[in-house]
């Protein structure tokens, strides 16, 4: 793999960057694969690349219907915390979050993850009671959080509305210095790229119809392209779980939903740190192009669009004014949905299923890319092994028949 | 100072009304009608700003929503000012104060240029992602640095003094765009009786005939504009919206328009609202929004003075302004030869009209060779010379397949150069709706896709540019919309009356298919040839895009930041997406379709919220003795979209001091709550009690009129979601209580099971938390007080615990409860709503002499929790059952019916021992408050991560006992009675505390009961 | 945002009017205590979440508090009929135009 550096940069600009390498190759589909993983956004290549580096599997393959890190890695707000509240959601964020602090040397890449700050209001006395329950969870489980008040927020965030005057004042919110966001495309080039040196084929525009079994055990895809052949295939498609899901007659507790975000026009830097309220149901950041990144609620309904309501849009958008008054007069530049799954837990799915040799990943809900490298990291572990990673075995499909749900719903509320 | 640009006569400004206004700090004068960028060229103003990346001097390029590059900070204070309007939209009023948005220490002199310039080379796309890894810990400081360049406007630092509104419309035929095409929509839709609404974004309503030099049955287009408005706007009908932006069109032919209704006023103090969001649900939708010109990417294309050529047509045409002295145009097409014309006949020099095609004998060509103007085919400017403002072309011939330039270039002086490589159709709003746009070879462009959207197009939008063609277009359009729309109720009309007047067209010669010019050097050395101006993206950035592997487009546009400006690509998608195509050996169609999302041009936040913000942004709820509260000085808490009194403070206490007083009032005399916010719904039907039993987990077979009873639903997950007391009033009545916050969910709840699960059932439920006031009296003389105010006979053998009479109180009819959430007698007077205060206020009068002391919602959760009561959402949540709570008296053994929630009980997760439950905590230290929140674990000195076993859920230090108390889950809770927890606290102290039962005061319940 | 016909109101309403609560035909077991823990999870939980035709239940809750079916294509978002609770659609292949 060429190394990426700014001297390397300065070189290139001698031979007018004629010569930089493909970031990865675009391979002809092989006939047998030891696994194909189904999905090359996010998640997905980041299985693909832990599998190889950790697990020593280079002869597979990550097919995408699309072009790579097209579906929510594309669409998302880019957030990155791990203050969830139990401790299997807490364990598997944070250990996401360890893995992104040194994901952009590890992939010789820059994700641009700047670590700037979570803030998560609180605007009633049960949100303060919540939010001190999460944060001495978060501290307990090593997790950094604090308690910030009024004056603290107000201390962080000049340009919030703290005042009584708001219709919800702002009572304190919950502080994660080590979260932050990152840039979303990137992180798919990234694996991507480092999957690839690593010998993984990136088969894009290659759409699996369907999942072929012999004697009840997985042994391949077909695809567009033909039928590929496969001991193993670890499903790892947000927006398409239920319909790879149904290629072998199984059912998933998913429901999809269009999400979605916005971005202002760019504006000179006015706030550093991320705010979210799941009170006012609206939360922000600002990327370093200057847009405001705003996200939403989901959409009630099932959708598979990438679009949703127009109300959604007029809400949120009066939920930011509600919080920041002074943004009154800048403006909305675009936005759009991705499509996302989610579980009655709030809480995804890493699980082996009844079908030897098929994994799935899927139902992260709203919150899925502040777990993408870990998230591909226990995946590759428990579709490598075929075992449940340590971090991944509460996450198994099972949960929904004994009854041992992860209920994140004060942790997921507004997505993020 | 003279306007050097403006010639003297011609355009559609007002010339007797001369406006003043700054740019950059410098003053100039325009005239009414101009827009700010017709202003600043009429000034002779070259460099509008500067790029984001390279720092480089930028022009103006359009004269519409197109404007990459004068984006500008409009207005002249902190509250007013509005980052980013375009220019060549914004129109030009009195003392506007504007300055770029970019350049330090200003746009003309930018020391950033020369950093660009040295740097540029070495900020390729994705520089970023290839450098400032190391070390990982000093990202966050290059990242500062970074985002000082980041931007254009900037936000307003006060709040916002406008409002703004919204309204809603629903119509049969709505417009998009009112140029030739949506005019002659509006008009025959309009005659068919359709009620039609056609908006669009300029000022004036006429499109590109606002421009045009064609006459129309002889006479100036105006002369058509003028009798079409009229007609229009006297068809009560028809509503014309100017100066209305569509932005989005969203499912099932819903259109939302953000009108400007005061922008151009400037910043006045106006009465109504400033901008206006309309709404319209159609039956039809009509796009005719036209096309937009496409420039060629060329070398230094971005140099000030490179124009679109129908830019420059209209800043001719429509504000007489020349945008300089001596012009070069190059086109792929016949219609851009206009500009030249233009030109010319503005008395200004043509320097030469280089056309990439072999040869065209078209009219317009005709005209120009007529006019002698110098006219070079097969040509093409390759590079452009000069800084702030272009001083020469370089011109050379092109190869028959127009991609490769032949022999040497020969220089011409000019100071203007307009470009022309064709028209996009104005897809936008058909893509929001998920339609895919198809490429159509004939007209080289997007056109809108197939839809599911009861959609109509027609004129440019769909490659149709003659104008008497569009015109025919747009009549047979509205006409087929309003047949459509108009089933049933639609006039009888001529349509004789819907006639193309004459217009004398032009012929025009095929245009050639080119998009990016070549250069003598390939395209990675040659000079920077812009494809998107606002994000400094060059063609020799996309082909090295493609080159690593970026090879969709969606990748290439991620990669360069292609089409992510506030103009989302309108200039330069279609081009990059050639440039792309052909570096790839690929058809433009086959690396993609290009998807825009709304907004088609950004709208102001305050649009979006309309009046739903300050208090409106989610309007309060007010008990009916709301006022009293405020003048007794209570302190508020939000409970759902309830204002509740949290506490009363007196004069100089404080919270706890308040606390304790209202705490020993109660417990010792009497105290008085408004309880008005619980939740209160009637339940009626022969069927009632059979529903309860289901819903609830506890029976309710027995309860007799008159009585009340505690209950407790759960989902169907066995998890619990609301309690609170239900009342027998007869034998087919009930009046069910719920928590102040899940009122509209429970009654959602129930109607959920009546009306899809047991329809059988005869039973009828119906909000009324609103209909009635609540005081809750209580305290051991709360019995005393009450027999001041009522006759009817409350003794505890007349009217026994858990029971409720009707009764008259203060003169009122009222209904009052005998039930405790304080552990004290108590009785809850209920009476309708309007008679609240009264009572109240009667009811405080009688308790006067028992000091009656009105208690907030802190007190009340104090006093429950010495009880042990659990608080919804507090003591739970949303993973507790009947059972973690050890409250199995309130689950029915017995019941026939399987109720809600009964089934999951027993699945394996609910059998483990080891569940959280509820139980009591005893501090060590009878001072120590536990923070709520708080976790529990069982052996102190733990290394993280810790084994924590539960949390304080409620936790208060009570007056009554003297010692501070806690309730919370624990792990196994129940059989632990006696045991050590601790709680490793935020301070790092770690505190120890005795599980206990969560009954701490009079665990018999005998104070309620007497 | 959708338009939605109230098949007891009988009249299009906005979305924001609606809610939705999700697929539709779902049967409450008549004897939750004979099914198995698998069985009555898949009646808590498991969704066919289709992409196409969908047939759900929403509630005009800011109107005639009325549940009802829909059938709609999750793709495109077209409502291709409402119906009352208790009846059965009409639509359920996705030929059917």
């Amino acid at each position: 793999m060429q190394k990426y550096s700014g001297f390397g940069l300065l070189k290139h600009s001698m031979s007018h960057h004629e010569n930089w390498q493909r970031v990865w190759r675009n391979p002809a589909p092989k006939k047998h694969y030891d696994v194909v993983i189904v999905g090359g956004g996010g998640h997905g290549l980041a299985t693909a690349y832990y599998m190889a580096k950790e697990h020593g599997l280079t002869n597979i393959a990550v097919v995408e219907k699309g072009y790579l890190g097209g579906g929510n890695t594309a669409r998302n707000t880019t957030i990155v915390r791990s203050n969830y509240l139990w401790d299997e959601a807490a364990h598997l964020y944070e250990h996401s979050l360890k893995l992104w602090e040194g994901l952009a040397q590890d992939l010789n890449y820059n994700l641009m993850f700047s670590q700037r700050g979570v803030l998560n209001l609180g605007h009633s006395l049960q949100d303060m009671r919540d939010i001190e329950r999460r944060v001495n969870a978060n501290r307990l489980n090593g997790i950094d959080s604090q308690v910030l008040n009024n004056a603290q927020v107000q201390a962080k965030v000049p340009i919030l509305d703290c005042s009584k005057n708001a219709r919800y004042p702002v009572m304190g919110a919950s502080w994660q210095a080590r979260g932050g966001t990152a840039r979303h495309d990137a992180v798919a080039w990234g694996f991507a790229r480092a999957a690839d040196a690593l010998g993984v084929d990136l088969l894009q525009q290659t759409e699996v119809t369907g999942i072929r079994r012999k004697d009840g055990a997985v042994c391949g895809v077909e695809t567009n392209r033909g039928f590929i052949s496969a001991d193993k295939v670890a499903c790892v498609a947000s927006g398409n779980s239920s319909t790879l899901a149904k290629m072998v007659g199984i059912d998933l507790p998913l429901e999809s939903h269009p999400l979605q975000a916005m971005v202002s026009e760019p504006i000179k830097p006015i706030l550093d740190t991320v705010v979210m309220s799941n009170h006012v149901h609206g939360y922000l950041s600002q990327s370093d192009k200057g847009d405001l990144v705003i996200g939403a609620g989901i959409d009630s309904y099932l959708g598979y669009g990438q679009r949703g309501s127009f109300d959604v849009v007029e809400h949120t958008i009066a939920a930011i004014i509600e919080m920041f008054p002074i943004f009154s007069r800048v403006r909305l530049n675009r936005a759009w949905g991705g499509v996302v799954d989610t579980c009655p837990d709030a809480c995804p799915i890493i699980s082996k299923t009844h079908i030897k040799g098929l994994y799935f990943n899927c139902g992260w809900g709203t919150g899925g890319f502040k777990a993408t490298p870990g998230s591909g990291q226990v995946f590759a572990h428990t579709v490598a092994k075929d075992e449940p990673h340590p971090l991944a075995k509460a996450f198994n499909i099972d949960r929904f028949t004994s009854g041992k749900l992860i209920d994140e719903h004060g942790a997921a509320g507004v997505a993020h | 100072m003279k306007q050097i640009n403006r010639v003297d006569n011609g355009g559609r400004i007002n010339r007797h009304k001369t406006l003043v206004f700054t740019f950059n700090n410098k003053t100039y004068q325009g005239f009414e009608g101009d827009t700010l960028a017709s202003a600043l060229l009429a000034n002779g103003v070259d460099v509008v700003g500067r790029s984001f990346k390279y720092s480089r001097p930028r022009g103006i390029v359009t004269a519409d929503a197109q404007e990459p590059n004068a984006i500008f900070q409009v207005g002249s204070s902190q509250a007013t000012t509005i980052p980013n309007p375009r220019a060549t939209q914004t129109e030009l009023y009195k003392n506007l104060e504007c300055h770029s948005t970019n350049g330090w220490p200003n746009v003309d002199f930018d020391l950033m240029g020369t950093v660009g310039k040295i740097g540029g080379a070495a900020m390729p796309p994705g520089f970023y992602y290839k450098t400032f890894m190391f070390p990982q810990s000093m990202w966050m400081s290059y990242e500062k640095i970074i985002r000082k360049g980041a931007g254009l406007g900037c936000s307003p630092q006060l709040p916002d003094p406008d409002s703004y509104d919204k309204l809603h419309h629903h119509c049969d035929v709505m417009i998009v765009g009112a140029g030739p095409a949506g005019l002659s929509a509006a008009l025959s839709a309009a005659r068919a009786g359709a009620r039609v609404i056609i908006a669009d974004e300029q000022n004036e309503l006429g499109g590109s005939l606002l421009c045009t030099r064609q006459l129309l049955d002889g006479q100036a287009a105006q002369v058509w504009i003028d009798k079409t408005i009229s007609e229009l706007a006297q068809n009560k009908n028809v509503i014309l919206l100017p100066r209305s932006t569509v932005f989005g069109y969203f499912d099932h032919n819903y259109i939302g328009i953000n009108e400007r209704r005061s922008d151009h006023l400037g910043e006045v103090d106006h009465n109504g609202t400033r901008q206006r969001l309309h709404k319209v649900r159609a039956k039809q939708v009509i796009l005719a929004t036209g096309a937009h010109e496409r420039p060629l990417v060329y070398g230094n294309n971005d140099v000030p003075g490179c124009m679109l050529a129908s830019a420059v047509s209209t800043y001719i045409n429509r504000y007489g302004v020349v945008p300089g002295k001596t012009l070069a145009l190059m086109t792929t097409n016949d219609y851009a030869y206009k500009a030249a014309l233009d030109w010319h006949d503005a008395g200004r020099k043509v320097a030469l009209i280089v056309d990439t095609r072999a040869s065209s004998d078209g009219d317009m060509v005709k005209e120009a060779m007529q006019r002698g103007i110098n006219i070079v085919f097969g040509h093409a400017i390759i590079d452009v010379k000069g800084s702030k403002r272009v001083k020469s072309v370089e011109v050379a011939k092109l190869n028959d397949s127009a991609d490769k330039v032949l022999g040497s270039s020969v220089n011409y002086v000019c100071d203007t150069v307009a470009s022309s490589g064709g028209w996009s159709p104005v897809i936008h709003l058909s893509s929001h709706t998920g339609s895919r746009p198809v490429w159509r070879d004939d007209i080289q462009g997007f056109v809108p896709g197939e839809t599911v959207q009861a959609q109509h197009v027609c004129g440019g939008l769909q490659g149709v540019y003659n104008l008497s063609q569009t015109l025919k277009d747009g009549f047979s359009c509205g006409a087929v919309a309003a047949q459509e729309a108009c089933k049933g109720h639609g006039n009888d009309h001529d349509d004789d009356l819907n006639v193309v007047p004459q217009i004398d067209e032009l012929s025009e010669s095929a245009s050639m298919a080119l998009f990016h010019i070549p250069h003598f050097k390939p395209t990675s050395r040659a000079p920077k040839q812009f494809v998107d101006y606002q994000n400094d993206v060059t063609a020799a950035g996309i082909e090295m895009a493609n080159r690593e592997g970026f090879e969709s487009i969606e990748h290439v546009k991620r990669y360069t930041a292609l089409g992510f400006g506030t103009d989302q690509g309108k200039l330069g998608n279609i081009n990059g997406m050639a440039v792309t195509a052909k570096s790839l050996g690929k058809t433009i169609p086959e690396t993609g379709t290009t998807i825009f999302r709304p907004m088609y041009t950004p709208v102001t936040f305050g649009a979006l919220a309309g009046s739903d913000v300050k208090q409106l942004f989610d309007p309060a709820r007010f008990t009916a003795m709301h006022s009293w509260h405020l003048a007794q000085g209570a302190e508020f808490e939000d409970v759902g979209q309830w204002k509740r009194p949290w506490y009363f403070p007196q004069p100089g206490e404080t919270m706890q001091q308040s606390l304790q007083r209202e705490c020993l009032a109660t417990r010792n005399s009497v105290g008085i709550l408004d309880a008005s916010t619980l939740g209160k719904i009637d339940i009626q039907g022969k069927d009632a009690r059979e529903f309860l039993n289901r819903i609830y987990t506890n029976p309710w077979s027995q309860l007799a009129p008159g009585r009340c009873r505690y209950g407790v639903m759960c989902k169907e997950d066995g998890m619990v979601f609301d309690d609170g007391v239900t009342s027998c009033i007869d034998d087919n009545r009930f009046l069910m209580t719920t928590t102040t916050g899940g009122a509209p969910g429970v009654l959602a709840w129930l109607e959920l099971w009546h009306q899809t699960e047991w329809p059988e059932l005869e039973v009828y439920f119906s909000t009324v938390t609103d209909h009635w006031a609540t005081m809750t009296i209580s305290g051991p003389n709360s019995r005393k007080v009450l027999e001041k105010i009522t006759s009817a006979d409350v003794s505890n053998e007349a009217f026994p615990y858990m029971g409720w009479i009707p009764a008259e109180v203060a003169g009122v009819k009222a209904r009052i409860f005998r039930i405790s959430f304080t552990g004290e007698l108590s009785f809850e007077i209920n009476v309708q709503a309007n008679y609240g205060l009264h009572t109240w206020e009667a009811v405080i009068a009688a308790g006067e002499e028992f000091n009656i002391t009105p208690y907030g919602t802190e007190t009340m959760h104090i006093l429950r929790a010495e009880k042990g009561f659990i608080i919804i959402g507090q003591d739970t949540d949303g993973s507790v059952t009947p059972q973690d709570l050890d409250m199995n008296w309130v689950v029915g053994k017995k019941k026939e019916f399987s109720y809600l929630g009964k089934r999951s009980w027993t699945r394996i997760d609910n059998q483990r021992s080891d569940r959280k439950q509820l139980v009591g905590l005893k501090p060590k230290d009878p001072n120590f408050v536990l923070p709520e929140g708080a976790q529990i674990v069982f052996e102190k000195g733990q290394a993280i991560p810790m084994t924590m076993v539960g949390h304080v859920t409620s936790s208060y230090f009570s007056a009554c006992l003297g010692y501070s108390f806690a309730l919370a889950v624990v792990k196994g809770g129940i059989d632990r009675k006696g045991q050590s927890v601790f709680l490793p606290l935020a301070d790092g102290t770690t505190v120890e505390a005795e599980i206990c039962s969560s009954v701490f005061y009079d665990p018999k319940g005998e104070r309620q009961n007497v | 945002m959708l338009h939605i016909h109230c098949p007891y109101c009988e009249e299009y309403r906005e979305e924001e009017e609606f809610s939705v609560v999700g697929e539709a035909h779902i049967i409450r077991p008549l004897a939750p205590e004979e099914l198995t823990d698998q069985e009555w999870a898949s009646y808590l939980f498991f969704r066919k979440n289709p992409r196409g035709l969908h047939h759900e239940m929403w509630a005009h809750s800011h109107g005639c508090r009325k549940f009802f079916n829909m059938t709609r294509h999750t793709v495109t978002y077209q409502i291709l009929e409402t119906y009352k609770m208790g009846q059965q659609p009409s639509i359920t292949t996705e030929d059917t135009k």
